[in-house]
């Protein structure tokens, strides 16, 4: 897999997110408690809220709209609601925040 | 065949022992009833309430005319008995004898009197039933002025019942600080600093040397030459065992009438209950060895084995805004230890003394909401060792199987306070379930408990369980959320009492289930942990709501608005000019004036925010907080500036409410409005908070909502001055700051709390009000700021742009 270094760990506040802005739209990238960090669209399926905003908790977020829960492993709506974002593979290095290249790759290759 | 029982005494002590006997064994007894007060038994200790005009004497009647005719009761009110005729077994009053199988005494005691010069003069009073509150009540006029000789017990009772009727108030203690038999110097002391907020000065180390006066008492001059004026004296001083008619009938008395472990005097057919009896060379003044007296006795005059064995006692003092409680042993001694927990802030004080792993006394002050806990293992002599560490906290911290709340509460005695708001015991919760109350709302409703502020909720509900066993269904207590077990209540109080200052602190502690709570509940904990520890706890902005966050309000689309502040509704053209700059500057698709007088700004994308703050600083303007659970707008009419109608200056006045409550965050937002004059302009009356200016000065009234519910306010307080109406408004919304739950509006927490617990405590209880305010303006020394400024430094602006932007890299 192709890796990109989009920024430091430490821009994005524990339990909170960063959007990066992507050729199919924009990226949530998203950090735990435990520093850990997910990638997934920035764009909840119900009413397009920005997942970004949302209030992270565990290793979910919630739409910060109409407060539909999604998990950030799987990108999957929680309890009763249904539906899915897709995520992305992230992780970090040397406290660096690297992406799956493949996100700019579809733009070259369109 | 009935047995002729005659009781002399109709106070409280003999009054159970009838209650006991009626009920166990109806019919057993004849029953004569002889008492020297011209009434029956009423409840001698809420005689304070009664003296502070807090209760009536009909509200503390315990049996009235009806109770004593239900059950053949011959009574004999206001007929002193003047002899006991042993031998023949007949007891005399001056309107003749009555004879007796059984001769209960139940005399009770008399005040002691210091016999010092003057002690005789009219004006001089004693504090001990009825008549002598109503002598105090009929001395009572604002302005004048009471001497209390004595601060123990009933002495502060005193000095704090006259001081609510206006008195000025000094009291005299011999000992270095009040109530020294009950409490310890540091508690004395804040005790003593709470008394004097409340007007009653308090002179230690006193002692009375001569009451002055010629035809009636004026003055008290004291060992050390203070003169105080006073236009009444009352000795509260202590009390001796009423004892001159078993003196005179020759039964064997010492302090007191001598017992036996069956309440028996020296005479097999004549026992004896209550203040007035000795028993193992103890007295007892305090209701609950005196109600375990009571059970004995009828189980004696009935024949069955029972044995009187005194228990440690616990004392609480009944003076609205001082809550303090002791009991056991708590002097200093090489063997014991102490814990000890302070919170100046707060004036919580807490001490437990412990001997052997074992608690042998407790002082509680400030937050005595364990005492019956503590007092549960004093009593029961429980060994400590495993819960030593987390002990001062209470009962809450004693996790897993060690202790068993359920138990404590079962165990609790009937007079057990359960509601410290409305003074509501264990016994009546009982009563009220077993005649049918089986909900919290109907037990609520018969009995006021947990009505008030709500903080028992949580012990009312296991005295329903204890009561009703599998029948109770536990309905209102909803947990916070699906994360954790607790009610918003509890974790709020846990919060303050286990000194709780972070999240991570309360999910560890309170046990979180889930790894970082939710979207519910941070919030939730971030506002109550930076409301109760303003100066300790720092924001959690990731625990926030995205307007809250972002300090804007997020729209449909992704943009967010933004209102700057215009106190009160003023606005100049400089800042209309930058507005209007702004708006031009940032493509801002829509400007729309709001219903709270002030300019939205709508469609703001999110990176431009700082730079938009930044322009509207510079033009003098701060954020409105229109995103915030918060203040939010003061609406004004023009008032007196030029209505011709205006009878104050509502303008003012609201800007001076805005600038002094803005920044400060609160369980939900709150609205408020001042209107100059009836016609309310400003809509006042359907605001969180609405005044009314009038031409006598202000009318507060609070709960108002003009949302998915409309309801009109509710009348609070009236005042003439702006500057206290400004007091009480600041008071009430620290009140809801610190008892409301979070998300509850103001009339959703009045309606909960009771407007008349609010109001004793931002209107009545000056030192209530004063307290509120001043932690208030602990709270706004940290959060009376400009959030847009923080966040509009260079520094910080491209936190709030796109981490990367890969569609740029693509390009190239």
């Amino acid at each position: 897999m192709n890796w990109l270094d989009i920024g430091a760990l430490a821009d994005i506040p524990a339990q909170g997110a960063r959007v990066v802005k992507t050729a199919h739209g924009c990226v949530a990238v998203f950090r735990t408690a435990d520093d850990r960090v997910f990638a997934m669209d920035d764009r909840c399926p119900h009413k397009g809220g920005p997942l970004s905003e949302g209030i992270v908790h565990g290793t979910q977020v919630t739409c910060p709209l109409h407060n539909w829960v999604f998990d950030l492993t799987t990108g999957l709506a929680q309890g009763a609601d249904a539906g899915g974002v897709a995520t992305h593979p992230a992780r970090v290095e040397g406290g660096r925040i690297l992406l799956d290249a493949a996100l700019l790759a579809r733009r070259a290759a369109a | 065949m009935s047995q002729r029982l005659v009781v002399i005494g109709a106070g409280m002590a003999s009054g159970r022992v009838l209650e006991h006997l009626f009920e166990d064994a109806p019919g057993a007894f004849e029953v004569t009833l002889f008492n020297g007060e011209a009434r029956g038994n009423y409840n001698r200790i809420m005689l304070s309430p009664v003296l502070s005009g807090e209760k009536s004497y009909a509200q503390i009647v315990t049996h009235d005319d009806a109770w004593y005719a239900a059950h053949n009761v011959d009574c004999r009110f206001g007929e002193p008995v003047v002899k006991i005729d042993r031998e023949r077994r007949i007891v005399y009053s001056n309107a003749g004898g009555v004879p007796y199988d059984k001769l209960l005494i139940a005399t009770g005691s008399a005040p002691f009197i210091i016999p010092v010069p003057g002690h005789k003069l009219p004006g001089v009073v004693t504090y001990r039933d009825l008549d002598d509150t109503n002598a105090m009540i009929a001395a009572a006029r604002p302005g004048a002025r009471a001497v209390v000789i004595g601060g123990g017990l009933l002495g502060l009772e005193a000095a704090a019942g006259l001081a609510l009727r206006g008195m000025e108030v000094v009291v005299i203690h011999l000992m270095g600080h009040p109530m020294e038999r009950q409490l310890d110097p540091a508690a004395g002391y804040l005790l003593q600093k709470a008394l004097e907020a409340k007007g009653i000065t308090i002179h230690c180390k006193g002692a009375t040397k001569a009451i002055l006066g010629t035809d009636r008492a004026e003055a008290v001059l004291l060992e050390d030459g203070t003169v105080y004026g006073a236009d009444i004296v009352v000795m509260a001083v202590g009390i001796r065992p009423e004892t001159r008619l078993a003196n005179d009938a020759h039964l064997e008395v010492g302090r007191g009438i001598v017992v036996t472990d069956q309440m028996v005097t020296s005479d097999p057919d004549i026992l004896a209950v209550g203040e007035c009896v000795e028993h193992d060379k103890q007295l007892f003044g305090l209701v609950a060895p005196l109600y375990d007296q009571a059970r004995v006795v009828a189980a004696t005059l009935l024949a069955n084995p029972a044995a009187f064995r005194p228990v440690q006692t616990a004392t609480k003092l009944k003076v609205t805004g001082c809550d303090l409680f002791s009991a056991g042993d708590f002097a200093d001694a090489p063997d014991r230890e102490d814990i000890v927990f302070r919170d100046p802030a707060r004036g919580v004080y807490k001490r437990l003394v412990l001997k052997d792993n074992r608690l042998i006394g407790a002082v509680l002050y400030g937050d005595t909401a364990d005492g019956q806990w503590f007092f549960g293992l004093i009593k029961d002599a429980t060994d400590i060792t495993d819960m030593r560490e987390t002990l001062i906290f209470g009962p809450a911290y004693q996790g897993g199987a060690s202790v068993n709340p359920m138990a404590a509460v079962a165990a609790l005695p009937p007079e057990a306070e359960i509601c410290g708001c409305n003074g509501v015991c264990k016994g009546k919760i009982v009563t009220a379930i077993s005649s049918g109350a089986v909900t919290l709302d109907a037990v609520r409703a018969l009995t006021k408990a947990s009505s008030s502020c709500g903080s028992c909720t949580g012990l009312v509900e296991q005295v329903m369980a204890v009561t009703l066993g599998d029948a109770f269904a536990k309905s209102a207590a909803q947990p916070m959320c699906k994360c954790c077990d607790h009610t918003h209540e509890d974790v709020r109080r846990l919060i303050r009492s286990k000194a709780l200052k972070s999240i991570p602190a309360v999910m560890q502690e309170l046990g979180w289930k889930t790894a970082g709570g939710c979207h519910s509940c941070r919030p939730a904990l971030n506002y109550y942990l930076l409301a109760d520890w303003p100066l300790e706890y720092r924001d959690d902005r990731q625990s926030r709501f995205v307007n809250e966050r972002n300090h804007a309000n997020i729209q449909k689309d992704g943009t967010y608005s933004v209102v700057p502040r215009m106190w009160g509704g003023l606005t100049t053209p400089n800042e209309l000019r930058a507005i209007a700059d702004a708006a031009d500057k940032y493509n801002v698709p829509m400007v729309k004036v709001t219903g709270g007088q002030r300019i939205d700004l709508l469609g703001v994308r999110k990176e431009d925010l700082p730079a938009m703050w930044a322009d509207l600083n510079e033009a003098g303007m701060v954020s409105g907080h229109a995103y915030s659970k918060g203040l939010r707008t003061v609406k004004t009419c023009v008032g007196t500036e030029f209505c011709r109608f205006g009878t104050q200056d509502s303008t003012g006045l609201g800007v001076k409410l805005e600038k002094h409550l803005w920044g400060s965050w609160t369980p939900h937002k709150v609205k408020m409005g001042v209107s100059g004059c009836p016609r309310n302009c400003a809509e006042a009356t359907c605001k969180d908070v609405g005044v009314i200016c009038v031409d006598s000065g202000y009318q507060i009234s609070v709960a108002g909502a003009a949302g998915m519910e409309v309801k009109e306010t509710e009348f609070l307080a009236a005042t003439a001055s702006e500057a206290e109406c400004i007091a009480i408004i600041t008071a009430f919304v620290q009140l809801y700051r610190e008892s409301a739950r979070y998300l509850d509006r103001p009339w959703k927490w009045v309606a909960k709390v009771g407007l008349d617990w609010v109001k004793t405590q931002v209107v009545d209880d000056l030192a209530t009000r004063a307290a509120l305010v001043e932690r208030f303006e602990v709270s706004q020394s940290v959060y009376r700021k400009d959030p847009w400024a923080e966040h509009a430094k260079p520094s910080e602006r491209p936190n709030w742009g796109m981490l990367a932007d890969l569609t740029l890299e693509a390009a190239e």
